[in-house]
């Protein structure tokens, strides 16, 4: 399965276009984690409870997009774009998309 | 009760000022060293990439989410209600992007890459507990990494 955020790939041919696939997945922050963040907050720096709890969040919705993409015969998903919006305090929405398609 | 208060607050703010600014210099100089080591990763926002020869190619991405200090909030909020230019916190966006990138170069670099085409950046703010107060900001820089050419045939 190739994963490009490139719209067309120089050398193949798209020869089936299969539409949109998207994976996304809901994160709430650990309360424990939370709290060592804010007490980070008072020194500032990288708060790295967060970096890895968005990364691995964004990892598994881009897993669930590359599930659909297989499960609509795709052996590639092109254009892929993140988007993360935050749905209540202190849970964010990551969201993985792109168009899946058949390259010869 | 009150001079206590205010002691707390005082020191909360010396705290936040010294450690904040120690932690920026200390960043900054990290980021300065591993730009210029990582210079020969090349990064283009352009959409398709310079030359169409066939290379292989994998998606790459780089994220930090950098939060802000005491000294940092209260300046911000004092500087709020005049408007203008929000100093303490472009500094903060400028350390997180550079080092997004950096990241994502990094990833491009382990992956035997020479090139990162068609960059996007997103910006996601982690709001406080009072959700007019930014606590922290993620920045993601995503882009597909393009390997050396391969020999045709």
């Amino acid at each position: 399965m190739l994963v490009t955020s490139l719209e067309i790939i120089p050398g193949r041919r798209v020869a089936k276009h299969l539409g949109l696939v998207q994976g996304s997945t809901v994160r709430a922050k650990h309360a424990g984690k939370d709290l060592m963040a804010s007490l980070k907050n008072i020194v500032g720096g990288e708060l790295k409870g967060y970096t890895e709890l968005l990364q691995e969040a964004r990892v598994e919705a881009t897993a669930r997009m590359v599930k659909q993409a297989e499960a609509v015969g795709a052996n590639a998903v092109l254009n892929v774009r993140y988007s993360t919006s935050s749905i209540t305090q202190g849970a964010a929405e990551l969201l993985a998309y792109g168009t899946a398609v058949v390259l010869e | 009760m009150d001079h206590f208060n205010l002691i707390v607050f005082l020191g909360l703010l010396l705290l936040g000022y010294v450690a904040g600014r120690i932690a920026e210099s200390r960043h900054y100089r990290s980021i300065r060293q591993r730009e210029a080591e990582l210079g020969d990763v090349l990064v283009f926002a352009s959409r398709f990439p310079p030359d169409f020869r066939v290379r292989p190619q994998t998606l790459v991405g780089g994220s930090v989410v950098v939060g802000e200090d005491y000294f940092k909030s209260i300046v911000a909020a004092l500087q709020k209600l005049v408007g203008g230019r929000l100093k303490s916190y472009e500094t903060l966006l400028d350390r997180a992007r550079r080092e997004a990138v950096l990241r994502m170069k990094e990833e491009a670099r382990q992956k035997g890459a020479s090139m990162v085409v068609n960059v996007k950046f997103q910006t996601f703010s982690i709001p406080g507990r009072n959700p007019n107060s930014l606590r922290a900001v993620e920045v993601l820089a995503y882009g597909t990494a393009l390997g050396p050419a391969m020999p045709r045939g």
